[in-house]
């Protein structure tokens, strides 16, 4: 059971209490961007190339201005004369918002065109006729790096081939002399393919510049609205379009995954045609555009390799990295490493050498490098150790269960530092993967495998026990264009006790509008119900860097905790002068403070609330409301204990995920019927890249499933029937010990399901499967092993 | 040039002058302002825009606005009534069937008719009945849930717990 310090009218941690936000989404009264219709709006459609990497010869508009309803096309030439056909990456890097002379990858956007209604700007669309003089594209990042390569970003001065950077993390000759003096080394290449995080609504906007005023307001998709408008600032500040002038409203968001942190192009051209025109303008992406231009996620070829005693002793890891980044780079990655949190990612084992090296590359598909549920790049390096565990577990003939458990960092040795100097604040692994086993019945299961491999059946059974690195900051690692990566809440509390509390994240579906009440319900003891939640508008929330990477809770969530706090220690303040005793005489319970030894003297919080604007003490501010900029000290740990069983058919290839028990430990746990939601709907994000999700290009750049009808997002029917668990190990140095969840399952869930995959096969030679593991890639390798 | 059509939408009847080539998931979004129904796609695949036309379930991308004539159609906005929420409503709130919300609309009406044909679904008819529609947040497992909470409470029977079995 989990403990909650509230009774249910307050509704504190630990309550599962209903979600506030669900009352308008049940009844269709959600406000998305494409709900938004201002008065004279115009509606944009983008021409996209069919090309991966062609000149521009002409771009003809006749056609498409003479469609009724069409106002105008907007090209790279025409942005060119504001200086607005580029734009920076958050990696500092550069990329069109519109080409003047080459397109660099399929569906990157060509032109514009501007008309008062959605059909006509779509007719005006397939009216533009651009003439292109193809080239070959590039496609294979290990071709980029070869002499004979074409040069893809001659616009860099000085770039003399395609290499972006070079990164390294831990020690390479310490680990270099572990891997020759150990007794077993072990080594797998593995891609982690290039997905799409496919949130169920697209990107959009609707620009609303109002000359009179120079004011935009930008209604977005976005999961960083404040960032978004410091950028926006930084990108049109020399058109006089400065940061005052500029409001971000994110309304309610469809899913984000980290797919609606970037800047797209479309969303600048709408700026700049609504600047230009002094009209709103409306942008929308369709299913297609979305899936096939905007940000991919992954696209790591890893070469893993790891290090051990004869009895399982692991010694050491060694990651080589080649990252695929598309034309630019232009990954949402706002720490100060490369590859952003890859180097944390050494797993949950006791060992004390690392080294990784990584190398990025142009190519020519579209660019990104957004999370997908995950807290930048560490599902990657999840995979690889985890697979590469179960691959020296294999080698040495051990129990995968058991080469874990002897391998754990041990609960005492918290905070435990990494090779690659990370600091993990809190774990209890050997919890977590015990009781998973105790909830899939894990010996009887391998007794069951025994006997169905006498028989010639196949059934694997797969581990993964993975350590989530969320909540980013601390500001010392990470930033958005030096902008620190603190989170803030503003809460005030009405004369009577009710509140609104104010907060710089940004909710895509994971429930802040409750969860974040029930903070501050817990700190204050003011019903959750009382206390109204808002995000999504830089004009009135305080200054926050968003909602992504599961760092809401163990940043904005910090903060309301401790905001809440600062009001409770005023609320008591004035309960010692209405009450006539010292601060120190009163003790607090849930919603009042009282006397010590006197509990019939006592005040309520709504009490003290309406006695700030009433009757507070002389020389005390009035008014009960606060900010709080909260800057993590360390990021937090969460983890995970995952099994996953499957049965594969061996004449079709056919994977039934028969059970998959996944038990969680996210630190104290606010709203478990809404973590526990989080974790269902992460595994099911878990189990689309093993088995179904990936985008595929063929050697002229075309995408070969660009769209719902190819690009497999599991349905109720792929899904499993997930059972979820989980054990409770806090976070010792956040204000609330919690540590975030939204994501963990995401990381953790493909290598458990790879490893079961594998497992069923290890017995025919099999040491590794590419994911998406599909039914015919099953096939072909029962087949090359001479099973069937 | 348009045609004259007419429809009845969530029991209001009404006449309207629309292009032959007009969606009807745009006729209800833009024309009528009717923005509980969502477009989640462009190849009939996600379900986000499923309404009931006459009672059926339909992914209204993948329907004229003419072939409407002279129909019902009920979509989210219609699914409460003075009485109060709809049970496949009040499934999904009470078991935590939603995070984003944005598939839920299309969702819910796929399941109206589900239980309509169906009251007491096994898990699997659940799975296979709603497999024209996606989710991209929530995994299906609450999903289930509240449409098997809904068919209860549609029978009559004892309403199963909206506990989370997170233990």
């Amino acid at each position: 059971m989990i403990k909650c310090d509230t009774p249910k009218e307050i509704g504190g941690m630990g309550h599962s209490m209903k979600r506030k936000e669900d009352d308008r989404f049940i009844q269709g009264k959600g406000n998305y961007v494409d709900d938004i219709k201002l008065p004279g709006m115009l509606y944009m459609d983008i021409v996209r190339s069919p090309y991966a990497y062609a000149k521009i010869k002409k771009i003809n508009t006749d056609a498409a201005m003479a469609i009724d309803g069409v106002v105008a096309v907007v090209d790279g030439k025409a942005l060119e004369q504001y200086n607005l056909h580029w734009m920076p990456t958050l990696m500092s890097d550069t990329q069109m918002v519109l080409p003047t002379d080459t397109v660099m990858y399929q569906a990157q956007e060509v032109c514009a065109v501007i008309a008062t209604s959605r059909y006509a700007a779509r007719d005006g669309k397939e009216a533009v006729i651009v003439e292109y003089e193809p080239m070959k594209p590039l496609m294979d990042p290990y071709k980029a790096l070869n002499d004979d390569a074409p040069l893809l970003r001659p616009d860099k001065e000085g770039k003399t081939d395609n290499h972006i950077w070079n990164w390294k993390a831990g020690d390479k000759e310490k680990t270099d002399k572990v891997f020759e003096e150990a007794d077993v080394t072990v080594k797998e290449q593995m891609h982690i393919p290039r997905i799409h995080v496919a949130s169920i609504e697209t990107c959009g906007c609707v620009a609303d510049y109002d000359k009179v005023n120079n004011h935009l307001t930008m209604y977005m998709t976005t999961q960083a609205p404040h960032a978004i408008r410091t950028v926006i600032a930084l990108v049109a500040g020399h058109v006089g379009l400065t940061e005052e002038k500029i409001r971000v409203i994110s309304p309610d968001i469809g899913g984000g995954f980290g797919g609606k942190v970037p800047v797209y192009p479309g969303y600048v051209i709408a700026i700049a045609v609504s600047f230009l025109v002094g009209k709103p303008v409306k942008w929308i992406e369709d299913r297609s555009e979305n899936l096939q231009a905007d940000s991919f996620a992954r696209d790591y070829h890893i070469t893993a390799e790891m290090a051990a005693t004869k009895e399982g002793k692991i010694l050491a890891t060694r990651f080589k990295i080649l990252a695929d980044h598309g034309y630019t780079d232009a990954s949402a990655n706002p720490s100060k490493f490369p590859t952003g949190l890859y180097s944390i990612g050494t797993g949950s084992y006791d060992y004390g050498a690392s080294y990784m090296e990584a190398d990025a590359v142009y190519t020519n598909k579209p660019p990104g490098g957004v999370a997908y549920r995950c807290s930048f790049r560490v599902t990657e390096a999840v995979h690889a150790i985890e697979r590469i565990t179960d691959r020296l577990a294999l080698e040495i003939g051990k129990d995968p269960a058991q080469l874990r458990m002897e391998n754990f960092i041990k609960k005492e040795d918290f905070p435990w530092k990494s090779p690659t100097g990370w600091e993990y604040d809190s774990g209890d692994y050997h919890a977590g993967l015990q009781k998973a086993m105790d909830a899939v019945g894990y010996d009887e299961l391998r007794k069951e495998q025994a006997e169905k491999r006498a028989k010639g059946e196949l059934m694997g059974i797969g581990i993964s026990t993975f350590t989530e690195i969320v909540g980013a900051g601390p500001s010392k690692d990470f930033d958005i264009l030096g902008i620190k990566m603190f989170d803030s809440a503003e809460i005030r509390v009405h004369p009577t006790g009710k509140a609104i509390a104010r907060f710089g994240t940004k909710s895509q579906g994971q429930g802040h509008e409750t969860t974040y009440a029930q903070i501050i319900a817990q700190e204050l003891g003011i019903p959750m119900e009382h206390i109204q939640v808002e995000e999504g508008d830089t004009d009135t929330a305080p200054y926050g860097l968003g909602t992504y990477a599961s760092r809401s809770t163990p940043t904005a969530g910090a903060a309301a905790a401790v905001a809440a706090r600062k009001l409770r220690d005023k609320a008591k303040k004035i309960a010692a002068y209405l009450l006539e005793v010292s601060e120190e005489d009163l003790e607090w319970e849930p919603g009042k403070f009282f006397v010590k030894g006197a509990p019939e003297k006592s005040k309520t919080i709504q009490e003290l609330v309406f006695a700030a604007y009433t009757n507070h003490p002389q020389g005390m501010e009035a008014g009960f409301e606060t900010t709080h900029y909260y800057d993590p000290p360390n990021l937090t740990f969460p983890s995970g204990a995952y099994i996953c069983v499957v049965d594969i058919d061996k004449e079709t290839g056919q994977i039934d995920v028969r059970r998959f028990v996944a038990i969680d430990d996210c630190g104290n746990i606010i709203n478990p019927m809404i973590v526990q939601g989080q974790v269902h709907g992460g595994l099911t994000q878990g189990i689309a890249p093993a088995m179904y999700e990936s985008l595929i290009y063929d050697d002229d750049g075309n995408i070969l499933n660009g769209t719902f009808m190819d690009y497999l997002v599991p349905t109720a029917v792929e899904s499993p029937s997930w059972e979820t668990g989980h054990t409770v190990t806090p976070s010792p140095h956040h204000p609330i010990g919690a540590k975030g969840v939204g994501e963990s399952p995401t990381v953790g869930a493909p290598p458990a399901i790879a490893n079961a995959i594998v497992d069923a096969m290890s017995h025919l030679g099999v040491t590794h499967m590419e994911i998406p593991i599909t039914p015919f890639k099953v096939w072909k390798t029962l087949k090359e092993k001479g099973a069937i | 040039m348009t045609k004259e059509i007419t429809i009845t939408l969530n029991g209001e009847k009404q006449s309207l002058e629309v292009e032959p080539r007009l969606l009807l998931v745009h006729l209800i979004r833009e024309n009528l302002n009717q923005t509980g129904t969502h477009i989640g796609c462009d190849t009939s695949s996600c379900g986000a825009c499923t309404i009931l036309v006459d009672g059926k379930s339909i992914k209204s991308c993948t329907m004229l606005a003419i072939q409407a004539d002279g129909k019902e159609i009920i979509t989210v906005e219609g699914l409460a009534t003075t009485e109060g929420l709809h049970p496949i409503q009040e499934g999904f709130k009470e078991n935590h069937g939603l995070h984003c919300g944005f598939c839920t609309p299309g969702m819910m009406m796929r399941a109206v008719e589900l239980l309509e044909n169906n009251p007491n679904p096994t898990e699997e008819e659940i799975r296979w009945g709603i497999s024209g529609n996606l989710c991209r947040c929530t995994g299906y497992n609450n999903i289930v849930k509240a449409i098997q909470y809904a068919g209860a409470k549609i029978r009559g029977d004892e309403l199963p717990s909206t506990e989370p079995e997170f233990v």
